[in-house]
């Protein structure tokens, strides 16, 4: 990117087991600091005990479901055990439920990042904390993020406290055009932070992935069939073997509908059998691309310019199992007829508005509503510098989508459209639609009541619930805040204000 | 006490009077004796404000920039020059366009205190790299001006999305000295000359922590620690003063004439209070470092640049009359922004220290105004009291006043330069967008007119060409 001292800080010269969470369900009761000012003390003690085998009903808010459609003044939300029972106007309220009165305030669903790298990192340029990408590895598409989630790292704490419940986390590419395998994770307060492992594959075949691929955009594109190649001839010879994580683990608790088949890590299958002394690719790496050639783990792929997306569209006819999300597509407006025809989602910078590089050149605010009014199924993704710390801007994004559209000649989106790029939207594109990212009955209840309309820029999260579960707010940033609520000493040195 | 033919020259540069530069003026005074200094504006501006019509625009509510509103307020503007600012029964020129704008909001243009549009454009090719001269640690001697590319697309969208007006061009952060600063009317120009702020001081970009330790330390070369910034900062200062005191004598005295360096130039400006000092640091610690080094040599800083620390030590920064330009929520990019908070701003405001929003972003610089909205508003959450007007000054005044174009720029006053945004909503919200913007009175962009809407020429023939960005 620019110089190292640049735009300081944001290019800040860097060089840069499956947990499903149902266990969360089932925790005992917490303690929970409340950090805010407004809500009645009633509600804060209504969620202070355990959503175990609980049901609550936030009532009196404006409520947005996520899905798309329009805000609902006064409508009510529904948990019971940690899921979203019923949402919207007209919902009748259990008489055992306990009530949290959002009157004046927003309820959505939790804020999904729709591309990140949240918890991979605790300081950008500190090497020793930044676990996005690895330029001395052996490994690339074998890589899974998943053991290097820290819950623990601030900006979880942080983006939980902007309203932020779930995230897309991908590695960065380093040495090849393939960076390994993404996984979806919750913003919780718990050390159990994956809801799948190994959700998709991500792929740079773009500026940056002709850059990995050795210095053109052909030669990534043939590094690109050569893997999938070496994963045929790998997939073919092999079967997954039990034990260690790529064992298919019994899922008797969870009666949920994947549409996509929780995928196994292939890294550990059978090592019996010799392959073609004609590979380029580690075992573990063709491995590891056996499950994106059959179709059963998503392939994400970063693309911005035109050309490049339709290059993308047409490996599904070489390999008619691919399933495609386009991440980036900044140009993807101009052809936005041929991606819709594709039936494939887009994760897109919502603001993109500079021909920063020459794979931007149409770069404008309005892409995202110019291919949601194409058909095409639109989520919002930090494909930038943001993506590691400051998901939380997604909702202000979301609202400039909204603001554009009071602009002549630009194309903006609707309110609901707005939010369902940053909630179901992320979720539908990772195949997650039906589990998180929205109120409609049976989701994992991840809520979050605001103190206002979400997209403003005066508006906070007041409660941010994770399957039901209440969360913490505060973090090093708000302890930061009152201590030094006034600069000057007190009675004792600042280190003894807390 | 008589003013030497440099002082007199730098009064008339502050006061915006000196379109020419000293010499020539000097010569004019005295023609038998040959200047005894040399030029302090060798690039001068040839900036020409375009021509408006003698504008009225009623009904708005006005932030003035200098924390004053009105509501149902009236503007007018003619000659490039806020004429009137108030109530209903503001007298409004025959012949005025006039302008309904009820339900809309007028502020003065927004300036940017922190920009490195044109030094590092779009596309952000390498060749493009053009913001720090990074040979060495100490470049006092490089103006940020002369990497200027004033087709960088960036200038269209900090106007037209950002309402920005005026915008400070800074060198990087990587060295101690990074060099002159620049000041920029945002009005699309053939040269850099034709966007240079008539008669605004420069500045000198100075960088404290990580930056500087870390590009030269990792060459082995000096400095390579926070102790090692402060001393080389401290040498180049007593070569400075020393450079001052010579010229200082020789323009007074004559004699010999001393050695000319371009680099003790910036640094004799400072001394003589001609250029202001913009500098780049983080740590609260630091920034009391530099307020005593600054005392030692005698100058003044206008402003700590990202400052995400400033909260630590608002009393102190009251106290040195030194503003603080911030970001609204960045943190933990680099180690020196691990405490970064969302209430720095509002919390440094709230001490009495000086305030202004920043971007150091092509893409922030295109939302400051919410930028300003969410600190002010993490402010009310904590408990804090600041109205939305008086949190303009952050956008306003306070920047303008600490570039030294406050008298010319920044609010809404008779007699101030009529640059102007009315907005579509409450510059606040995330809904708003400008709807027109006046540079020095003349329509600058116009979001009903396609016309009315700058397009570099870096954008002609490509894709999306004059689209709305």
């Amino acid at each position: 990117m620019t110089g190292a001292f640049v735009t300081e800080g944001r290019h800040a010269g860097l060089d840069p087991a499956s947990t499903n969470t149902a266990g969360r369900r089932f925790k005992g009761p917490r303690s929970w600091i409340p950090a805010f000012a407004g809500m009645t003390a009633c509600a804060l003690a209504l969620l202070a005990t355990p959503a175990f085998a609980q049901t609550v009903a936030i009532t009196g808010g404006t409520v947005a479901l996520g899905d798309g459609s329009e805000p609902i003044e006064g409508g009510t939300v529904i948990i019971r055990n940690g899921r979203i029972t019923a949402a919207g106007r007209n919902v009748a309220v259990p008489a055992d439920a306990q009530r949290v009165d959002a009157t004046g305030k927003w309820v959505t669903p939790g804020i999904v990042a729709g591309f990140s790298r949240v918890g991979l990192v605790e300081v950008d340029a500190v090497n020793s904390t930044n676990d996005i990408s690895a330029a001395n590895s052996p490994f690339s598409a074998a890589i899974d993020v998943a053991p290097a989630i820290n819950p623990r790292a601030m900006s979880i704490q942080v983006n939980r406290a902007g309203g932020v419940t779930r995230a897309i986390v991908a590695p960065g590419t380093a040495k090849s055009i393939f960076a390994g395998q993404g996984a979806v994770i919750d913003l919780g307060n718990d050390m159990e932070p994956v809801t799948r492992a190994r959700a998709f594959q991500f792929v740079e075949l773009g500026e940056t992935g002709a850059d990995e691929a050795g210095g053109s955009r052909a030669a990534a594109h043939v590094l690109f069939r050569n893997a999938l190649r070496e994963a045929r001839d790998l997939g073919a010879r092999f079967a997954p073997v039990s034990g260690g994580s790529g064992a298919r683990e019994p899922r008797a608790d969870d009666q949920r509908d994947f549409p996509l088949e929780e995928v196994p890590d292939s890294r550990l299958m059978s090592a019996g059998a010799t392959r073609s002394d004609d590979v380029l690719l580690t075992r573990f790496d063709a491995a590891a691309l056996v499950p994106v050639l059959q179709g059963r783990q998503l392939l994400l792929v970063h693309v911005e310019r035109a050309s490049d997306i339709l290059q993308v569209l047409a490996l599904k006819k070489e390999f008619p199992r691919l399933r495609l999300v386009l991440v980036g597509a900044t140009e993807g407006w101009t052809i936005a007829d041929r991606i819709a025809a594709a039936r494939v989602p887009v994760i897109a910078n919502a603001l993109n508005d500079l021909p920063s590089t020459f794979e931007q050149l149409a770069a404008t605010q309005s892409n995202v509503a110019r291919m949601r009014a194409a058909g095409i199924p639109v989520a919002l993704g930090m494909i930038n510098d943001d993506e590691s710390r400051q998901v939380r801007l997604a909702r202000q994004q979301a609202g400039n989508l909204v603001a554009i559209g009071r602009v002549p000649g630009a194309s903006g989106l609707s309110w609901g459209e707005a939010l369902a790029t940053i909630t179901s939207g992320p979720a539908e594109a990772v195949g997650m639609g039906g589990e998180i990212g929205s109120l409609r009955p049976g989701r994992r209840a991840d809520v979050v009541v605001w103190s206002g309309d979400p997209f403003e820029n005066g508006s906070a999260a007041e409660i941010v619930l994770i399957d039901g579960i209440r969360q913490p707010l505060d973090n090093h940033q708000t302890k930061l805040r009152d201590r030094y609520r006034i600069a000057p000493e007190g009675d004792l040195p600042k280190a003894y204000e807390r | 006490m008589k003013l030497s033919y440099a002082a007199a020259a730098a009064v008339a540069l502050l006061a915006g009077c000196a379109q020419t530069d000293a010499p020539r003026t000097a010569s004019a005074q005295a023609p038998r004796t040959p200047p005894r200094t040399y030029s302090r504006d060798p690039f001068p501006s040839t900036y020409k404000a375009y021509p408006g019509t003698v504008t009225a625009i009623t009904g708005a509510t006005v932030f003035d920039g200098e924390g004053g509103r009105i509501d149902n307020g009236t503007v007018v503007l003619a000659d490039g020059l806020v004429q009137a600012v108030g109530g209903a029964d503001t007298a409004i020129p025959e012949g005025a366009t006039r302008i309904d704008a009820a339900g809309k909001w007028v502020t003065p243009g927004i300036i940017d205190i922190h920009s490195h549009l044109g030094d590092y454009p779009s596309p952000s090719v390498e060749a493009h790299q053009d913001g720090n001269e990074v040979t060495g640690p100490v470049r006092p001697e490089v103006w940020a001006e002369h990497s200027v590319w004033p087709h960088d697309p960036g200038f269209s969208r900090a106007l037209v999305n950002g309402g920005v007006t005026s915008l400070h061009i800074l060198p990087g952060s990587a060295n101690l000295f990074g060099g002159r600063g620049v000041t920029l009317k945002n009005v699309p120009g053939r040269t850099m000359q034709q966007m240079k702020f008539p008669g605004a001081p420069y500045s000198l970009k100075m960088a404290c922590g990580e930056n500087p330790k870390r590009v030269y330390g990792g060459r082995n070369q000096m400095p390579g620690s926070r102790m090692a910034n402060i001393a080389l900062m401290r040498q180049t200062w007593a070569r400075g003063a020393e450079y001052k005191r010579k010229w200082d004598a020789y323009e007074r005295n004559g004699g010999e004439m001393p050695g000319r360096d371009l680099a003790m130039d910036t640094l004799r400006g400072v001394l003589a209070g001609e250029i202001t000092v913009q500098n780049h640091c983080y740590r609260a610690d630091e920034m009391a470092n530099i307020m005593d080094m600054a005392k030692e040599f005698g100058y003044k800083v206008a402003a700590f640049h990202h400052a995400v620390e400033s909260y630590k030590i608002a009393d102190l920064l009251k106290a040195n009359g030194v503003c603080s330009a911030m970001w609204a929520d960045w943190y933990g990019f680099k180690m020196e922004a691990y405490d970064g908070i969302q209430e720095n701003i509002p919390l440094v405001h709230n001490a009495g220290a000086c305030t202004i929003v920043h971007s150091d972003d092509a893409n922030g610089i295109q939302r400051l105004y919410q930028e300003a909205a969410k600190a002010l508003a993490n402010g009310r959450r904590m408990g804090i009291r600041i109205s939305d007007e008086v949190a303009w000054t952050w956008l306003g005044i306070n920047p303008a006043k600490a570039l030294g174009i406050g008298d010319r720029t920044g609010s809404l006053r008779a007699g101030k330069m009529a640059d102007v945004v009315l907005w579509n909503g409450h510059p606040f919200s995330v809904y708003t967008r400008p709807e027109r913007i006046w540079v020095d009175g003349a329509l600058m962009y116009d979001s009903a007119d396609p016309r009315r809407r700058p397009v570099s020429d870096f954008e002609l023939g490509q894709p999306g060409e004059g689209d709305v960005k």
